[in-house]
């Protein structure tokens, strides 16, 4: 036990250095690009650990997941945009106007990224198994059609911004300075999350992924914690998505596709289940991966098609799991 | 109105695409309780090589019988080899690994045929258009698709029915451990039952092929549609897809083209485009939502 | 003195054509252990899954304390007092012994919201928790993974978790089923020394245990309760003996 837990120390200790490391490496040996591949493997691992948490921890299988990150985009990229016109987002019943302010678009994006989770969230959770997974997956669909009709806002080309969001006191046209706030917020997010499931919530979570009918019996409202749990999982991802729209300043439906919450699960088991820091080394993989065979060829999918079975049918545990040796997941 | 029969028609058109898609997708799910995201590549893989075939030979219906068997092979040659290890895992090992299925045929398909769509003529004895009724023209080749829609509904039917197959694998759906307490090979019956979806699958992506463009991803397209086809019509249950494949295809038809005119009695009628566009494109999965709220399992739950 | 604590009037059940459950009339006093038998197949955890609310009755209404119940959900019931304890047992299997019997005590405490204060470090839970630890005898188990225990001592942790929860009514469904001779006395003891304390609804196939232990026996067969008396009457009744003449047992 001692060891295990000195072990997952060490990998996290690690992880933490070479993430700090990274900007005055990528500048010292003039790779600047490893500087935007790195924020967007912080933001993905956002997401991906914000996946975990209803998915490894609450046992809800969501295939809909990067609708959330669309939505937190979106609204940051509309806020903006209405910023740009200078017209009113809304007039009626009170004026609502744009801004690039973050003090005041991103808990904004946040909360109607929560706010759309809550409410497919309370009808997704009436269902089960299998259901679930394709109630979530049809959400995202509807919502990646919403945004494809909305020719307003670019429909599918997208909506391009014109810079980043101001925030006070830094300045986050500095690939630097981003990269340090997403690697700040994703390490508040997780250490937030380690707490989350260490507590008595976490527990109650837990025992409903493994029986929920029992958690039941013995009188919790199993529904309601797993509604919470879900809502707050898609606050986050769309934390993440508004981070990713700032980094790329640029945000389009395709973000929303189910292929690309079909990508987030897939961090998700590349790193390991229920583990909160295994989904960011399972973003850093699969971004990585993708990077390196891009290079050599561009069929690289007919590569990563095949890992990803054999990880599954042989490699369950994830990369984390054989990191930290037996123990180190989960189950 | 005779507008609207021409719409109920392509409604009807593209439920039974659907039902071709679904009913051996819902076999597949109720029977061995798996989640193949794969489904969709079956139809892809159907229409790549009919098209091929019926390019290189003229023939429209040598391209079909290539394509059946070829797509049936890969299909059971898949559930052979991969998918045979997930049953007994949980649902989210069998989305990852059917998703890495995706990524595999997508990308062979792009190495074989390229990025170019391939373009499939429909043939000339199926060209042209009948008059239903006076003033009312339709493609026969769209008369064509709905008429094996029918035949297949009715050849499930007949199978399910009447033969011993038939019975062994609804039964199979509804109880498997009894199943192969009988004496059943549940393993070939799991086989063929997969060969028997994938080739309706095929089917669908052949006779979808002289309408839409043949390339890469039209499989995912569907397969989303065909997903909220099954959960509508109750996972399991081939009355529920034909159920659920003509409501969603009606529904996502008559919207498509009423919904703005509907709206322009509300609203002004820009407004009503774009809102009639973006609700229109929503509507079937907002008629998911709600049969779920109302019946979480579907309408025709297969196991009560 | 006594007072009815669960009354079920004619509760009714069928799934498709198969009527399981026909007028289900039972009524238990406060601090009795009322054992529920009856041959194979009579009904009897459908019973119970009526009684807990995991199943929704066709027609009839259940009462606690007076209460109308019929329709509270599984959790709310729990609540109100009805913990269970399960024939095939369902515990937690990658918890440890002791996190499942802090899952029930939680449960009873009304503490599963808090969401920042470490389970762990939670002192009146572990306490509370390592207390039903000891008492089903299971401390030098505490930390094995529930996955990991034998069959008796499961059965043990799935009474733990259903006492945990302080319930003003347990429902045992088969807790003997399984168990060797020294399991059966080890848990009839236990039983027994909660009697008094809570009231139980025992469903059980060893009749041994069940006239040794209950105060009063309901005799189910094909769904319906065609007898309720002592354990002494109920061996002479004859309508009893009919129905066990009858039945597999």
């Amino acid at each position: 036990m001692g060891t295990m837990c000195n072990r997952k120390n060490i990998f996290n200790g690690l992880g933490l250095l070479c993430f700090l490391l990274l900007p005055p490496f990528a500048i010292q040996s003039e790779q600047e690009y490893l500087l935007s591949l790195f924020t967007r493997i912080l933001i993905y691992g956002l997401a991906a650990a914000s996946l975990d948490l209803i998915l490894g921890f609450g046992g809800m299988v969501s295939l809909g997941h990067a609708v959330f990150m669309g939505i937190g985009g979106y609204s940051v990229g509309i806020l903006a945009f209405h910023s740009y016109e200078s017209l009113p987002l809304l007039s009626w019943p009170f004026v609502l106007n744009g801004t690039e302010n973050a003090l005041l678009a991103w808990p904004f994006a946040v909360l109607v990224a929560a706010l759309f989770g809550i409410v497919t969230g309370a009808i997704c959770l009436r269902t089960k198994g299998m259901h679930f997974i394709m109630i979530t997956l049809a959400f995202a669909q509807m919502a990646y059609y919403f945004f494809v009709s909305l020719t307003k806002y670019g429909g599918s080309d997208g909506l391009s911004l014109y810079n980043r969001s101001v925030f006070p006191a830094l300045n986050l046209g500095s690939d630097i300075s981003f990269y340090y706030l997403c690697l700040t917020i994703l390490l508040v997010f997780l250490i937030i999350a380690n707490r989350l499931v260490r507590s008595h919530f976490g527990r109650v979570l837990s025992a409903c992924r493994e029986n929920e009918q029992r958690v039941q019996v013995l009188g919790f409202a199993s529904y309601r914690y797993k509604l919470a749990c879900y809502t707050f999982s898609a606050a986050t991802a769309g934390l993440a998505g508004v981070l990713l729209v700032n980094q790329a300043e640029f945000i389009s439906p395709g973000l929303m596709h189910w292929t690309k919450s079909g990508e987030l699960m897939v961090m998700v088991l590349l790193g390991g289940m229920g583990t909160l820091s295994g989904p960011v080394l399972g973003a850093a993989t699969l971004l990585l991966m993708e990077d390196f065979l891009a290079m050599y060829t561009e069929h690289w999918m007919i590569i990563l098609g095949p890992f990803l079975i054999f990880v599954v049918l042989f490699a369950k545990r994830g990369l984390y799991g054989l990191l930290m040796g037996t123990g180190g997941n989960h189950d | 109105m005779l507008l609207f029969i021409e719409q109920l028609l392509n409604g009807l058109q593209l439920g039974v695409m659907l039902f071709l898609m679904s009913a051996g997708l819902t076999l597949v799910f109720g029977i061995m309780q798996v989640i193949n995201l794969a489904h969709g590549s079956f139809y892809m893989i159907g229409a790549y090589v009919a098209a091929t075939v019926a390019i290189r030979s003229g023939s429209f219906l040598l391209g079909m019988a290539v394509a059946l068997p070829v797509a049936a092979a890969v299909g059971m040659l898949m559930e052979l080899t991969i998918l045979r290890r997930l049953y007994k895992r949980d649902h989210l090992d069998q989305v990852l690994a059917t998703f890495g299925l995706i990524f595999f045929f997508n990308e062979l398909t792009r190495i074989i045929w390229g990025r170019q769509p391939l373009f499939m003529d429909v043939p000339s004895w199926l060209g042209g258009a009948v008059e239903l009724l006076p003033g009312v023209h339709y493609p026969v080749y769209r008369l064509a698709i709905i008429l094996v829609g029918i035949f297949v509904a009715l050849f499930l039917y007949l199978l399910f029915s009447r033969t011993r197959l038939g019975m062994q694998i609804r039964a199979g759906a509804s109880n498997r451990e009894m199943v192969a307490a009988l004496g059943v090979n549940i393993r070939l019956l799991y086989t063929l039952v997969f060969g028997l979806g994938t080739m309706l699958a095929a089917l669908a992506g052949i006779m979808a092929g002289p309408i839409l463009a043949v390339e890469v991803g039209m499989g995912e397209s569907i397969l989303i549609l065909t997903f909220v086809v099954i959960v509508i019509g109750g996972i399991g249950s081939v009355r529920g897809a034909l159920v659920g494949a003509l409501l969603v295809g009606m529904v996502d038809t008559l919207g498509r083209v009423y919904l703005p005119d509907i709206l322009s009695l509300l609203v002004s009628s820009a407004t009503a485009d774009t809102l009639g566009a973006s609700l229109a494109s929503m509507s079937v999965y907002i008629l998911m939502a709600i049969v779920l709220t109302c019946k979480p399992a579907g309408l025709f739950p297969a196991q009560s | 003195m006594t007072e009815t604590l669960l009354k079920a009037k004619n509760l009714c059940k069928h799934f498709g054509a198969l009527q399981v459950c026909r007028n289900f009339n039972l009524q238990i006093e406060r601090g009795e252990l009322h054992a529920l038998i009856g041959p194979n197949g009579a009904g009897k955890t459908t019973a119970l899954d009526l009684l807990t609310g995991l199943l929704a009755p066709d027609s009839g209404t259940l009462l606690l304390n007076g209460r109308d119940i019929t329709k509270t959900s599984v959790n709310k019931r729990a609540r109100l007092g009805l913990a269970r304890a399960f024939q095939v047992t369902s515990l937690f299997n990658s918890f440890s012994v002791l996190d499942n019997l802090m899952l029930a005590v939680q449960a009873q405490q009304g503490t599963g919201t808090h969401f920042w204060s470490r389970a762990a470090h939670d002192r009146k839970l572990v306490a509370s928790a390592t207390s039903f630890v000891e008492r089903m005898g299971l401390l030098d188990r505490a930390t094995v993974l529930a996955g990991n225990l034998s069959h008796g001592e499961r059965r043990q942790l799935e009474m733990g978790m259903a006492l945990a929860t302080k319930p003003a009514m347990l429902l045992l469904d088969e807790p003997m089923a399984g168990l060797g001779p020294g399991g059966t006395l080890k848990l009839s003891e236990l039983i027994s020394s909660l009697k008094g304390e809570v009231t139980i609804l025992m469903v059980e196939h060893d009749t041994h245990a069940v006239f040794a232990l209950a105060d009063r026996i309901s005799v189910l067969v094909q769904g319906e309760v065609v007898a309720t008396d002592t354990p002494k009457m109920i061996k002479e009744n004859k309508l009893v003996q009919a129905a066990y003449l009858g039945g597999a047992k």
